[in-house]
């Protein structure tokens, strides 16, 4: 008996390690990130900083604006968002509601596949297919665009956002679109009128999802987007937050190795916005629910 | 059964993870006292090098000669880009650091061996009909003076420049000799002289700079004022646009026995011919 309980406090401590573990290892990050990050923007001077459209790192009197870079980002993002959500979703209901079982059975493991591809693999393809694909559509001299980006970062979030919206519109109690239909609704309006909404937060959650991985992808999009520190246009080169850290890091020393760290956490503090945004959405939702 | 099956696949993970943990200690335990005739025998041991994507072709034909030669030893390299090199050997991460430009004054405490002279080729894509630019030309076309290939003889279309980063050996080597440091309009930074061959290669409109012993059939060289990119006009020193090859390592530290051995190995004239091979020049 006095073993059985031991075990019971002994497995109970472990869990708790194993979760302490997890907390530690974001507030670890964290503090990093904020130590190394904050004396470059001291400084450089925070205005200056954030809002400086000049980055010359290398150059003899340096200049460390990172406007373009924040910009950049944010535009890839929202333009991955803009074509990866309508898509996603419609997959989603498609895989969800529409599907027959063998149908379903070839899509699915295709989505699957489509997330287990390592970033790289899209960045190789992206270069040699849709770069000269880009350029020769829209004749531009160079295919290396912010455009080229967004539509990798739209096929790389889209898994996350069909499988998690997929599991949420499953979840979806039948007896609502019962109730729906019954009420002389059309399938097509059940699912736009009640089973999406009902899934809303499950759906958001794979959107906060998506914008996480587009906008700290690096690999793929250092590929196909030219990666010149320039103002985002969409066919022009572009650099993004993530990139400009990678394409320095490595040689980086001094001041320009610590305005790297800050722009790292200028990456981290535009995560945890976005999650908190989502976050007080999806709390709005369901209040006005209940 | 199941348990203690369970159990022994778990024991045997575990040990298997550890397996990815090697020493990887350059400074190996060889005697310093040993004498020569017995180094060949007793030459062991890892070199690191790390830098210079242009010298990719040069150090895989020296480190695979070396290692024929000593079979002991291994040398690795990491294609990381000459300040990153420069920046790896001061920090003590790597044996020797590999630069295709010389040392800035800012960057001290090193010690550089030269051991070859490379060119810069600049490269247009196969379907240009440019075949010839002036120095002024190739300045005026990286600083965005010019746009439109028709003004120096090519087609009617507009200019693409394909550069490397800021950390380059080859960025440094091209825009001091052609004098635009800081003022240069890159339509694309890449990181690496693979990168830069393939993104020339690929778009009709680009061309760029890119270490002659990389560039192969894919791309076409331009003629700078005249002077083909070749051995004899780099050694002659007609061809403006060329660099050293460096090895470079920290002062004040003692090299490991194959590190040494592979420095004096690349500088020697046992060396030359592979060197030659590889595609840059020796003196």
């Amino acid at each position: 008996m006095r073993a059985r309980n031991l075990t019971e406090k002994v497995m109970s401590g472990l869990f708790l390690v194993c979760g302490m573990i997890s907390i530690l290892a974001v507030l670890g990050i964290s503090l990093y990130l904020i130590i190394s990050g904050l004396p470059a923007i001291r400084e450089i001077g925070l205005k200056s900083f954030l809002l400086g459209q000049v980055w010359q790192s290398t150059a003899t009197d340096p200049k460390f604006g990172i406007l373009p870079f924040i910009l950049s980002s944010i535009a890839a993002t929202f333009g991955a968002i803009i074509i990866g959500i309508p898509i996603g979703l419609l997959m989603s209901v498609f895989l969800s509601k529409i599907a027959g079982a063998k149908l379903s059975s070839v899509v699915r493991p295709a989505v699957d596949l489509l997330a287990g591809i390592p970033s790289v693999v899209y960045g190789l393809v992206g270069m040699i297919v849709l770069v000269p694909a880009v350029m020769s559509v829209f004749h531009l001299r160079s295919g290396s665009t912010l455009f080229a980006a967004i539509i990798v970062l739209a096929v790389m979030i889209l898994p996350s956002i069909v499988s998690v919206s997929e599991t949420a519109l499953n979840a979806v109690p039948k007896k609502f679109e019962e109730a729906s239909l019954a009420l002389g609704a059309t399938k097509i309006e059940t699912i736009f009128k009640v089973s999406i909404p009902a899934a809303r937060s499950g759906i958001a959650a794979g959107v906060v999802l998506g914008i996480g991985r587009a906008i700290g992808e690096a690999m793929a999009v250092i590929m196909v987007s030219g990666n010149v520190a320039n103002m985002p246009k969409l066919f022009e080169s572009v650099r993004f937050m993530t990139t400009a850290i990678v394409s320095e890091m490595s040689y980086a020393s001094g001041l320009q190795r610590q305005a790297l760290f800050s722009i790292g956490l200028v990456l981290f503090v535009f995560i945890m916005i976005i999650n908190v945004i989502l976050n007080k959405l999806l709390k709005g939702g369901n209040k006005n629910e209940a | 059964m199941k348990r203690v099956l369970s159990i022994a696949l778990a024991a045997v993970l575990c040990i298997a993870a550890f397996a990815g943990c090697s020493s990887g200690s350059p400074a190996t335990s060889a005697a310093p006292s040993a004498s020569v005739s017995t180094a060949t025998a007793t030459l062991s041991g890892t070199v690191s090098t790390n830098g210079s994507t242009s010298m990719e072709s040069v150090i895989s034909a020296l480190s695979e000669a070396f290692m024929e030669k000593y079979p002991k030893v291994t040398v690795t390299y990491d294609s990381t880009g000459s300040s990153a090199g420069i920046t790896a050997a001061s920090q003590g991460q790597a044996d020797i650091g590999l630069s295709s430009r010389d040392l800035k004054t800012t960057e001290t405490g090193l010690d550089t061996a030269t051991i070859a002279i490379d060119g810069i080729a600049i490269i247009v894509n196969k379907s240009s009909k440019v075949t010839d630019l002036t120095l002024d030309q190739i300045a005026k076309l990286a600083t965005g003076e010019i746009t439109n290939w028709k003004e120096v003889g090519g087609a009617d279309s507009p200019v693409v420049f394909v550069g490397r980063e800021a950390g380059s050996g080859t960025r440094d080597g091209f825009e001091s000799i052609v004098n635009v440091a800081n003022k240069c309009k890159y339509t694309q930074e890449l990181t690496s002289t693979g990168a830069v061959i393939q993104a020339v290669a690929s778009n009709q409109n680009a061309f760029g700079y890119a270490s002659l012993s990389a560039v192969g059939d894919t791309v076409t060289m331009l003629k700078v004022g005249g002077v083909a990119c070749t051995k004899d006009n780099i050694l002659n020193g007609t061809y403006k646009i060329q660099r050293d090859f460096n090895l470079i390592t920290k002062q004040g530290t003692t090299l490991s026995p194959a590190a040494k051995a592979f420095i004096d190995y690349a500088k020697s004239k046992e060396a030359a011919p592979i060197i030659e091979k590889a595609g840059a020049f020796v003196k």
